[in-house]
């Protein structure tokens, strides 16, 4: 007899174990089932490359929720098991044992993976790592780190967020960013200038518009050096690879559900496919003639998940919430929320040469988007503006003044 | 295993048998308490696990830090000297009974 689920989810991450809680937290009485094909029960990215990385939590201690939580609120799992085929038209999905399950709804939380560069350029190999998953981070905390050296290939959130942890245990770091900037697709100049002081003053020998262009590797298949495009080499212990993610959006685009740039869906994290809805960091939100945004970001995959939980409930509450996001990075906690993209004027507030400072982005006279480094008070009022629509009072922008909206 | 309580705006109350070692906001949010979220599993970043410190139990936890100062102006209800994000307070044997006000909003 083929098990059927009222409710299957399809990822153990942010995403797949908060619409799990979700719906119990709203007393859903249906049948719900969570595949994972990790080890682990849903556990929290973000600390990975913080706290986890230094050796002050336990895996254990990353557990969304322990074990005992799903068996008391009747939520199955099953973890190291892979859905191989989704049916909507069915109602039905394959795991990579054969077993057939039937489904009323589905939720897509499939994530991502790493994005890795070419095996002709970079062939797998026992120094290289990739990190997203607790497994490639304990692979990582296995190797030498006090006094090794390592290349870390891009200046994004994970490649910074990783350095700064690996730099204060005694790694000596090369980070290489092919672009002129860090986290060049996220922020601001000023803010990009902000970490690069940062990783500077830390010790990291920060690269901007560096590229790779090959790697060499030992008779036993280690890399050993880094060739990058101004001509220099560099010997390293290890390398470390952070270029971003690709959504996992097989799956769906197998069943024959819209994909572009991730799995399409509306406001309600609905697909086109009736009963299945996709969240998290592989979800693509279009809404009604806006242009997609994919997040891909741990706030943003528990809102999808409070989306989902409510619309299966039957209660129908579109996120509006201005997205946000925090960054580690040694002894700082970057606040983010908005986006810095189409802004026409920068404000910023405090100082960029302290740990005080705040950056505001602008558009047309709106608030568009904040950066904040040490200033809680800015940061909170800011996101409070940008959930309102942004309509900030241009007189409180002045330094010495709280954020205000009209 | 001691008693947290944990009290809603309309003053229902539901009691939280919590293990010790623990955070508060990691009892509630695995008792699916309402009210308190907990976003970002307990890394000072989302004041979303603000409580209101019964006034009868505010000397009996160990004080604010810095950090957490910090974010309770980040909190979407005004913050009080009560005021704590419970992701920092470790559950102890001596807080048996330790009763929380959950408040109107979290975010």
């Amino acid at each position: 007899m083929t098990p059927s689920f009222d409710v299957v989810i399809i990822g153990g991450g942010q995403a797949g174990g908060e619409v799990a809680a979700g719906l119990r937290a709203r007393r859903y009485s249906g049948s719900v089932l969570l595949v994972t094909d990790e080890e682990h029960l849903p556990y929290s990215r973000p600390p990975l490359s913080k706290a986890y990385l230094r050796g002050l939590v336990s895996a254990d201690d990353l557990l969304l929720r322990p074990a005992r939580f799903y068996a008391e609120h009747d939520i199955t799992v099953r973890t190291s098991a892979r859905v191989v085929s989704l049916d909507p038209d069915a109602g039905a999905l394959v795991l990579d044992d054969g077993e057939r399950v039937a489904w009323k709804k589905v939720v897509l939380a499939t994530g991502g993976r790493p994005r890795r560069l070419p095996e002709t350029v970079l062939p797998p190999s026992d120094n290289v790592h990739y990190v997203r998953t607790l497994a490639d981070v304990d692979r990582l905390r296995a190797t030498r780190i006090d006094g090794a050296s390592f290349v870390v290939v891009g200046g994004g959130y994970v490649g910074l967020e990783i350095a700064s942890v690996l730099a204060r245990l005694g790694a000596r770091i090369t980070l290489v960013e092919a672009a002129d900037r860090l986290l060049a697709r996220v922020t601001s100049p000023v803010m990009s200038e902000y970490f690069l002081r940062l990783h500077r003053s830390e010790g990291v020998d920060v690269r901007v518009s560096t590229s790779v262009r090959s790697f060499r590797r030992s008779s036993e298949g280690r890399v050993v050096e880094v060739e990058v495009d101004d001509g220099s080499v560099i010997s390293t212990d290890e390398v470390l690879v952070g270029i971003g993610m690709i959504p996992n959006t097989e799956l769906a685009e197998a069943a024959g559900i819209a994909v572009d740039n991730g799995i399409v869906v509306d406001r309600y994290g609905r697909t086109r496919a009736d009963g299945v809805y996709a969240i998290g960091d592989v979800a693509n939100v279009v809404d009604a003639g806006a242009p997609g945004r994919r997040l891909e970001s741990m706030p943003n995959a528990a809102a999808h998940a409070r989306v989902v939980a409510d619309h299966i409930v039957g209660t129908a509450l579109p996120h509006t919430d201005a997205p946000w996001f925090w960054s580690d990075q040694y002894d700082l906690k970057l606040q983010a929320a908005g986006t810095f993209q189409g802004a026409d004027e920068v404000v910023v507030r405090g100082d960029p040469a302290t740990t005080s400072v705040c950056a505001l982005y602008l558009a047309d006279g709106l608030l568009r988007g904040v950066d904040a480094i040490g200033r809680p008070v800015d940061y909170a009022a800011a996101r409070k503006i940008l959930n309102r629509g942004g309509r900030i009072d241009p007189d409180t922008l002045a330094e010495g003044r709280p954020l205000a909206a009209l | 295993m001691p008693d947290i309580i944990f009290e809603q705006p309309d003053g229902s109350r539901r009691i939280v048998s919590a293990s010790t070692g623990r955070s508060v906001m990691k009892a509630a949010t695995e008792a699916l308490v309402d009210g308190i979220i907990g976003e970002c599993g307990g890394d000072l970043s989302c004041a979303t696990c603000h409580v209101f410190v019964d006034e009868q139990w505010a000397a009996a936890l160990p004080p604010r830090g810095s950090d957490e100062e910090q974010m309770l102006a980040v909190t979407s209800e005004e913050p009080t000297d009560n005021s704590r994000l419970c992701c920092q307070v470790v559950v102890t044997d001596d807080l048996d009974g330790l009763v929380l006000h959950v408040p109107e909003t979290q975010r």
